[in-house]
C-alpha cells in the first residue's frame, strides 16, 4: 500500500508546509533496480590514520566507485571511513574531522560505511576506543537526512568485505540503518557476475506466497538462483503465480507438519543437486495479551515461527541435501528485540530465532563453511501491516530514523545479500532492516 | 523410412484444480480459465516457464462454439513457450484418458518427448444454443439476397423459438439421462443400494484420508479458493447415506436404488498430467511416477442391445479382458484398481459381471469369470463419488492418483477404467 503521507511530503507544498510545522519528512529511498551503478555519485573514501589504504579505495574502484580523497566540488553520494587505526578515545577526534564536513556535503539517501576493526579484548584502552565507534555511527545515523544512512562494519577478518562494502553502499541497503555487522572469517569468493552472484544455486524459501516470502523468491530469482517457492497448499494459487513470475518452482509445503523435513529431502534429492539456499519466511501471528492466550494461539505460533525452523535445520544438517557454503537465513522481527504488547507467542519465537542462529552458527561453519544468520525486519508496509488500524499504522511508519515503513523489497535486498557467496563470513549475526526503528534499539 | 521402434512413455507429474459443484464456486469461470489455471499449475510445480513441451492434448465434453480451439488457446493463456502446439479431443468422460494414450503413443513411437494431457469441464458455464428452429430462421436470413427476402425469412420467428437450446446430460439415441440407462442396469444386475452406499461412503473416507496425510498435496492447486473438492463429506456414512431418496429409476418403485448420494453431481474442474520420454524426464530432473503400458477402448450397443449385458456405461466390461489378454495379465496381477465412480451401480456392475462366469463365457469369449477385484485395492485414494466428476477432466485426475499411488508403492501395477457416453469405454494400464 502506498505511503500518501510520504508522497505528500516530498510535492513542493507539502515539503515546503512540513518543514514550516515541523512534521517528519520522509526522503524517497534510492532502492536498487537492475542495471543501477552502486552509487549515483563519487564516494569520499577516509582514513583515521591519514590516508586511505590502497586496498579499500581499489576494493571501491573494482565496484566501479569513483574515489575522491577530499571534498570537491558537488556532493558526495557516500562517505567511507576506514576506523581500523582507532587505538585510544583521543584518535576519535579523527572520526570527527572526517564526517562533520562530509555528512554536510552528503548527498540525498547517501551512504556513510565506517569500517572498523571489533572489540578482542587485547587492550582495554583499545578495546574503550572501537566500542566508542558503535556510539558514533548510531547517533550519526538518527541525524542523517534525506534518505541517508549510516552503518558500522566490524571487520575482523576482509574475505567478506567486498560483498559487504557493495550491500552497503547500494540502493539494496536502503531500509538498513544504524545497524553495526561483524564480519568474520569464512568462504567469500567473488561472484563471477555481480550482476548475478547466485548463478547456478537452488534456493528455498518458506512462505513465498505473499509479501515478504514472494519478495525475497523474486530477489533470488533476479540475482541468479533457482528458486523453489514453499508455502501451504491453501496458499497455491498465489504460489503459483509467484513461481511461473519469476521462473522458480511451487512447492506445497506445510513446514509445521511432521513429516515436513523428511517432505523436504525427499523433494530436494528428487528434484535438485542439493540445497545451496534456505530462507525460513514462513510465519503466523496469532495476537492476544498473555493473560487471554489460547494454548492453540500460543502453539501454532511457536510451531510454525520457530519449531519448524529447527527441525528442518536438523533435518538439513544430518543429510546429504545440503550443500557445502550454503547459506540460511531466519525471519526474526525487532519484535523479537524489543518485544510489542500482544505478541508475547510471536515475540518468544523471533527471539528464539536470534538465539537459534546464535547457536548454531558453529554447526553450520562445520558444515563446508555454511552459514546461518537472521534479519530482523522492522515495521514493513504488507498485506498484513495494511490491515491495523490507520493511526497505528502513520505512527509506526514515522517510527525510525528514515520515518517511514520499509517495503518487502528491503528485506529481500538484504536476505539475498547474506545469502551470497560474498557474505560467507557472516555467521551467526542479526542483520535489522528497520530503517534504525526507535523501538528496540 | 523410419524404423518403428518404441520406448516408455513416463507419467512425470500432474495437476489438477479442486473441483467444484456445479454453479459453485467456479461458476463464472469458463472452461478456458480453469484449462489455463490448471496448465500454469503444473508449470509451476515443475518449472516450466517458457518451456516448449510437444504438445499439450486436451478437451472438454460440453464445449462452446467459440472454444473451437480451446486447447491452443489456453496454451497460449499460459506459461508455457506460445510455441508449444495443442489439439482438442473429445470422446465424452474417456476425453481424459483418451489425451493421456494419444500422447503416451506419441511419446513411445518417438514422435514426442514431451506432452500434457488434459481435460475440462463446466456444467456451470455450460454452453447454450439457440432454439433450432429459430438458428433455421436466421440462417435461411442470412441467406437471403434481398431486403424483402431477408423480412420474409424474419417473419417467420415465433415466440415459442426464443426458449435457448440447453445441453442435457442425456442419450440423443434414448432420451434417457445417463442415471436412467445406469438405473436399468443397476437393477438388472440386482446390485443392492447397501453395496452402493458403502462404495460411496468409502469413496469419501479414502478421499478424506488422502486430504489429511498430504496425498493430494502435489497433484492439487487451489483455484478461485477452494482448495479441497468442494463434494467431498469426510464424514459420510452408510446410515446418512441411506436416508437419501431415490433419484434415479424411481419407476422402479421399491427397487429403485441411485440416489443423489451414490451418484456423481454435475462438477466443473479440470486436470492436466505431464508424460514424457525417460530421457527427458531425467534432463530435467523431474522422477518418474509410472510408465504407460498400454490401453484399449471398447463400445457397446446400448441402443438395441441386450437390456442387461449392454448398459449404456459397461463397455469397460468388455475394453478390460481384450487389455488383460493381450497383455497376459489377470485381475490378480493389479496392484490397484482405479474404476471411475459415474455411479456406485457402475463399478458394482462392472465387478460383478467379470465374476459372472456365464456371462465372461457367452460375452467375454473367457473360459470362465474374468477374476474379482479386491476390494482393498479399488479406488483406495477415492474417486469420482467423493471428488466430483468434470467429464473430461476425470481421466487426468485418475492417471496422477494412480501413477502416484504406484510410486509411493515402490512398483506395481494399475489398472484404470473409464466409462463414457455413447456406450463407451477407455480402460488403461500404468507399471511403476
Amino acid at each position: 500500500m502506498s505511503d500518501r503521507y510520504l508522497n505528500l511530503v516530498n510535492s513542493p507544498v507539502g515539503s515546503a508546509v512540513a518543514s514550516r510545522i515541523g512534521l517528519p519528512q520522509p526522503a524517497k529511498l534510492r532502492r536498487y533496480s537492475v542495471g543501477d551503478p552502486l552509487l549515483p555519485g563519487p564516494a569520499l573514501v577516509g582514513s583515521t590514520q591519514g590516508k586511505p589504504t590502497a586496498a579499500l579505495d581499489t576494493l571501491l574502484t573494482d565496484a566501479g566507485v569513483e574515489v575522491l580523497d577530499a571534498l570537491a566540488h558537488g556532493e558526495p553520494a557516500a562517505l567511507v571511513l576506514d576506523a581500523r587505526s582507532l587505538a585510544q578515545p583521543s584518535d576519535l577526534a579523527a572520526v570527527r574531522e572526517f564526517l562533520g564536513p562530509g555528512v554536510r556535503a552528503l548527498g540525498a539517501s547517501g551512504r556513510v560505511v565506517v569500517v572498523a576493526q571489533p572489540p578482542d579484548g587485547s587492550s582495554v584502552a583499545v578495546d574503550t576506543t572501537r566500542q566508542a565507534v558503535e556510539g558514533i555511527v548510531r547517533s550519526l545515523a538518527k541525524e542523517l537526512r534525506r534518505g541517508s544512512t549510516a552503518n558500522l562494519l566490524w571487520v575482523e577478518d576482509e574475505a567478506s568485505l567486498p560483498a559487504a562494502l557493495r550491500f552497503f553502499l547500494s540502493g539494496k541497503s536502503a531500509y538498513v540503518d544504524g545497524q553495526p555487522l561483524r564480519l568474520g572469517p569464512g568462504m567469500a569468493p567473488d561472484p563471477a557476475d555481480w550482476d548475478r552472484p547466485l548463478a547456478g544455486k537452488t534456493a528455498l524459501v518458506t512462505g513465498a506466497a505473499r509479501g515478504i516470502g514472494a519478495a525475497i523468491a523474486g530477489v533470488l530469482a533476479r540475482d541468479g538462483a533457482k528458486v523453489i517457492a514453499a508455502d501451504l497448499t491453501v496458499a497455491g494459487e498465489t504460489l503459483a503465480k509467484v513461481a511461473n513470475r519469476l521462473g522458480g518452482t511451487a512447492l506445497h509445503l506445510d513446514v509445521a507438519a511432521a513429516d515436513a523435513p523428511q517432505r523436504l529431502l525427499d523433494h530436494l534429492a528428487a528434484h535438485t543437486d542439493g540445497l545451496d539456499i534456505l530462507i525460513h519466511n514462513a510465519g503466523i501471528t496469532r495476537d492476544k495479551l498473555m493473560a487471554n492466550m489460547e494454548p492453540h494461539q500460543w502453539d501454532s505460533v511457536l510451531a510454525v515461527n520457530l519449531e519448524a525452523q529447527l527441525r528442518i535445520n536438523e533435518a538439513l544438517l544430518g543429510s546429504d541435501q545440503l550443500n557445502a557454503q550454503a547459506r540460511v537465513a531466519c525471519l526474526s522481527s525487532t519484535t523479537g528485540l524489543s518485544g510489542n504488547r500482544g505478541q508475547t507467542n510471536y515475540a518468544a519465537s523471533k527471539a528464539g530465532v536470534i538465539g537459534l542462529v546464535r547457536s548454531s552458527a558453529p554447526a553450520f561453519a562445520a558444515h563446508g563453511r555454511s552459514t546461518i544468520n537472521a534479519i530482523a525486519p522492522g515495521f514493513i508496509d504488507t498485506d498484513m501491516t495494511a490491515k491495523m488500524p490507520l493511526a497505528t499504522r502513520e505512527v509506526a511508519r514515522r517510527l525510525s530514523s528514515l520515518q517511514q515503513a520499509g517495503l518487502p523489497i528491503d528485506v529481500a535486498e538484504a536476505t539475498a545479500w547474506l545469502a551470497s557467496p560474498g557474505a560467507g563470513g557472516v555467521n551467526g549475526q542479526v542483520l535489522r532492516v528497520c530503517g534504525q526503528s526507535l523501538v528496540g534499539a | 523410412m523410419v524404423a518403428v521402434n518404441t520406448r516408455r512413455a513416463a507419467v512425470v507429474g500432474a495437476n489438477r484444480i479442486p473441483f467444484a459443484r456445479s454453479n459453485g464456486p467456479y461458476a463464472r469461470a469458463a472452461n478456458q480459465d480453469m484449462l489455463t489455471a490448471t496448465l500454469d499449475g503444473l508449470v509451476a510445480r515443475f518449472g516450466l516457464q517458457d518451456e516448449r513441451l510437444g504438445e499439450v492434448a486436451a478437451g472438454a465434453v460440453l464445449k462452446h462454439s467459440r472454444d473451437f480451439n480451446l486447447t491452443r488457446e489456453s496454451v497460449l493463456g499460459s506459461r508455457l513457450s506460445p510455441q508449444t502446439p495443442a489439439y482438442d479431443v473429445q470422446q465424452a468422460c474417456g476425453t481424459g484418458l483418451e489425451t493421456v494414450i494419444l500422447t503416451a503413443n506419441k511419446i513411445a513411437l518417438g514422435q514426442l518427448d514431451s506432452a500434457v494431457a488434459a481435460g475440462v469441464d463446466t456444467t456451470s458455464d455450460a454452453p447454450m444454443a439457440v432454439n433450432e428452429k429459430l438458428r433455421a430462421v436466421l440462417l435461411e436470413t442470412n441467406r437471403a439476397k434481398t431486403v424483402g427476402a431477408r423480412l420474409k425469412a424474419l417473419s417467420g420467428i415465433r415466440p415459442t423459438q426464443l426458449m435457448p437450446s440447453i445441453p442435457a446430460n442425456s442419450e440423443p439415441r434414448t432420451g434417457m439421462s445417463m442415471g436412467e440407462h445406469q438405473a436399468i442396469t443397476t437393477l438388472e444386475w440386482g446390485i443392492t443400494r447397501e453395496a452402493q452406499d458403502e462404495l460411496a461412503a468409502a469413496s469419501h473416507r479414502n478421499l478424506a484420508a488422502a486430504y489429511d496425510r498430504g496425498f493430494m498435496d502435489d497433484l492439487i492447486t487451489p483455484f478461485l479458493g477452494l482448495s479441497r473438492d468442494q463434494n467431498l463429506r469426510p464424514d459420510s456414512t452408510v446410515e446418512k447415506l441411506a436416508a437419501l431418496p431415490p433419484a434415479f429409476g424411481k419407476a422402479f418403485g421399491e427397487n429403485a436404488t441411485m440416489t443423489a448420494g451414490n451418484s456423481t453431481p454435475l462438477t466443473d474442474g479440470a486436470s492436466a498430467v505431464l508424460l514424457a520420454s525417460e530421457e527427458w524426464a531425467a534432463a530435467h530432473k523431474l522422477p518418474v511416477l509410472a510408465y504407460f503400458v498400454d490401453a484399449e477402448t471398447a463400445a457397446v450397443d446400448y441402443v438395441h442391445g441386450n437390456r442387461k449385458e449392454d448398459g449404456l456405461l459397461m463397455a469397460p466390461v468388455y475394453a478390460v479382458p481384450r487389455l488383460l489378454a493381450r497383455n497376459k495379465l489377470n485381475l490378480d496381477d493389479f496392484d490397484f484398481v482405479e474404476i471411475h465412480e459415474a455411479f456406485a451401480g457402475t463399478v458394482l456392475t462392472t465387478i460383478k459381471a467379470w465374476e459372472d462366469a456365464e456371462f465372461c463365457r457367452r460375452r467375454l469369449d473367457l473360459d470362465g469369470p474374468l477374476g474379482s477385484v479386491d476390494r482393498k485395492k479399488l479406488n483406495v485414494n477415492g474417486s469420482s463419488l467423493a471428488a466430483g466428476h468434470p467429464f473430461a477432466a476425470t481421466g487426468g485426475r485418475i492417471v496422477a492418483t494412480l501413477a502416484k499411488m504406484l510410486h509411493e508403492n515402490g512398483g506395481g501395477r494399475g489398472l484404470i477404467s473409464i466409462c463414457a457416453a455413447g456406450g463407451q469405454g477407455v480402460v488403461a494400464v500404468l507399471e511403476a
